[in-house]
């Protein structure tokens, strides 16, 4: 029961990191590949203030705060690259942030990492506030949800749309492309720091190999697999890879195997993976339904 | 309108465009023409900031443009076209236009939240706007299909519909009947005619000679990057630089 409470914690928490990526990515066509950084950014920045005393709720916010402004300082040199250089970019950023959380020390204890992190006031700590924590999870991500689709939905939506099929005609009617760019990514961020937060709290430990490309990777194949330039997309395709990835685990696999759980695991999650985006390559909710040739 | 001084624009050893001047007051339509390769594209690139001058500056009305970004001209209302059609095909017909306005407060992000109810009317606004201008085009039938499921005349329409909404004073078009069967130029024609009734300035690049004949009132004619002739259509048939550079090399090549 707890452990089927703390995978839809995870599948929330995965959601908003996955919506964060997908206004980016679906929406503005922005390949970042460093996103795992502002999650990152979000979980140390908040566990730091609690731990000297901030209220839990405060930390939060300025969490946000402080995902959303390196946002900016990222995009505004980033932008200056154009495709697969941002990426590039934006990849060595994430790495550079992992390095800072490893070597300073005197602010992250390094490798140690930070444990004891507080929940909310509100919630009990450990399994007896897994409940109170799933409902509070479930709560963030539906306004996350909500706060996406009036971003996506609106004329701003409409106008990244143009800005990722064609920044030329965009430019010649009028838009700024540098600035929607960076508002995208200003508003990934802090939605990708608000994840980092709430799993943080949640997890009560973080340390800089919470936070290495594989976790990128793995936000990324959430917005892929569920569908990117949709709302519903990156909520269906999280809660698709962590179901899958945990599924895995009940697998009756024969004792004479027991050598190879792991990776017979791994190449089964693999294949369920493979096969969805063979059958489904624009994604478990495609952003165009109608054929279109 | 649109005062162009000196401009040169070189692409390595290749002198795309060298040392044009040229003015066009309130005319109505004017030309472009001249053979391919001649700089008439490069000429528009350099016009609405997708190229950069090397040397020259540009004036739109009192503005010097020469060394604007492409988003701030267009503001000022110089739209222009592109060469080939660029239709965001998995948008509506009717979405195509209503994203190429200009200003609109519900890109920015505060007032989706603070002011919806102003987002909400300037959206209907547009969406009445669009409708106006689709009915113009003969395409409002078609406001709500796909774009890319339209033939390429109809997307070169609807794109001239798209420069409407960002509520022009100049319009530049790149070819507009390239490619195009003859009814739908007589539509277009006749939509060119009704702009220039409302004091819209066109100035467009075309390679039907005839119909340029037929539009426009001044005619510009460039050859290897330079501006070799201004005059009235009929002058310029006349004009033995221009048949020698244009009509001549086509005779040669028949």
């Amino acid at each position: 029961m707890d452990y089927l409470l703390h995978v839809m914690i995870l599948a929330l928490i995965y959601s908003v990191f996955a919506m964060s990526l997908n206004l980016e990515l679906g929406y503005a066509g922005l390949y970042n590949f460093g996103h795992v950084a502002f999650f990152g950014i979000g979980a140390y920045v908040s566990a730091l203030l609690s731990h000297a005393g901030v209220p839990v709720s405060a930390a939060m916010i300025c969490a946000l705060a402080a995902a959303g402004i390196t946002g900016a300082l990222l995009a505004v040199p980033a932008l200056r690259v154009s495709g697969d250089y941002f990426g590039i970019a934006t990849l060595v950023f994430a790495e550079m942030f992992r390095l800072v959380c490893l070597n300073e020390r005197w602010l992250t204890k390094g490798p140690m990492g930070l444990p004891g992190i507080p929940r909310p006031a509100w919630i009990a700590p450990g399994v007896e506030g897994m409940p109170a924590y799933l409902l509070f999870a479930f709560l963030a991500a539906v306004g996350t949800f909500v706060f996406i689709r009036r971003l996506t939905g609106s004329p701003f939506g409409r106008a990244l749309k143009v800005i990722r099929e064609d920044e030329h005609m965009a430019q010649a009617f009028g838009k700024n492309i540098l600035l929607f760019k960076v508002k995208a990514i200003v508003a990934g961020s802090v939605l990708a720091g608000w994840a980092g937060t709430l799993w943080a709290h949640y997890i009560s430990y973080i340390s800089p190999a919470d936070f290495t490309l594989t976790e990128t990777i793995l936000v990324l194949l959430c917005v892929v697999l569920g569908g990117r330039g949709t709302n519903w997309g990156p909520v269906v395709g999280a809660i698709a890879v962590v179901f899958f990835g945990e599924a895995v685990r009940f697998l009756p696999i024969p004792p004479a195997l027991t050598r190879y759980v792991a990776p017979l695991q791994g190449i089964i999650y693999g294949g369920i993976l493979v096969v969805i985006m063979m059958k489904m390559p624009n994604g478990m909710i495609p952003e165009h339904r109608r054929k279109n040739t | 309108m649109l005062r162009i001084q000196n401009v040169t624009k070189a692409f390595g050893a290749l002198m795309a465009v060298h040392g044009v001047s040229l003015e066009i007051g309130d005319t109505g339509v004017t030309g472009l023409v001249g053979p391919n390769g001649s700089g008439k594209s490069t000429l528009f690139h350099l016009i609405t900031g997708f190229y950069r001058l090397d040397q020259g500056d540009i004036f739109f009305g009192p503005h010097s443009i020469g060394r604007l970004p492409p988003h701030e001209i267009s503001r000022l209302g110089l739209i222009r076209s592109f060469q080939h059609t660029r239709p965001l095909p998995f948008m509506t017909v009717i979405d195509n236009l209503i994203a190429a306005a200009p200003g609109q407060t519900g890109e920015l992000i505060w007032p989706l939240f603070l002011k919806p109810a102003r987002v909400r009317r300037e959206e209907n606004n547009l969406h009445e706007k669009a409708r106006g201008i689709l009915r113009l085009l003969d395409l409002l039938p078609l406001a709500d299909e796909l774009a890319g499921r339209l033939s390429y005349g109809q997307q070169k329409l609807m794109e001239l519909g798209r420069i409407l909404m960002a509520g022009p004073r100049m319009i530049l078009l790149d070819e507009p009947t390239a490619g195009i069967n003859p009814t739908l130029i007589r539509r277009l024609v006749e939509v060119l005619h009704r702009l220039c009734e409302q004091g819209i300035q066109i100035f467009l690049i075309e390679h039907n000679m005839p119909l340029v004949a037929k539009l426009c009132q001044h005619v510009f004619v460039m050859d290897s990057g330079e501006l070799i002739f201004s005059g009235t259509p009929k002058q310029a048939r006349e004009e033995p630089r221009v048949i020698e550079a244009y009509l001549g090399r086509e005779n040669h090549a028949a």
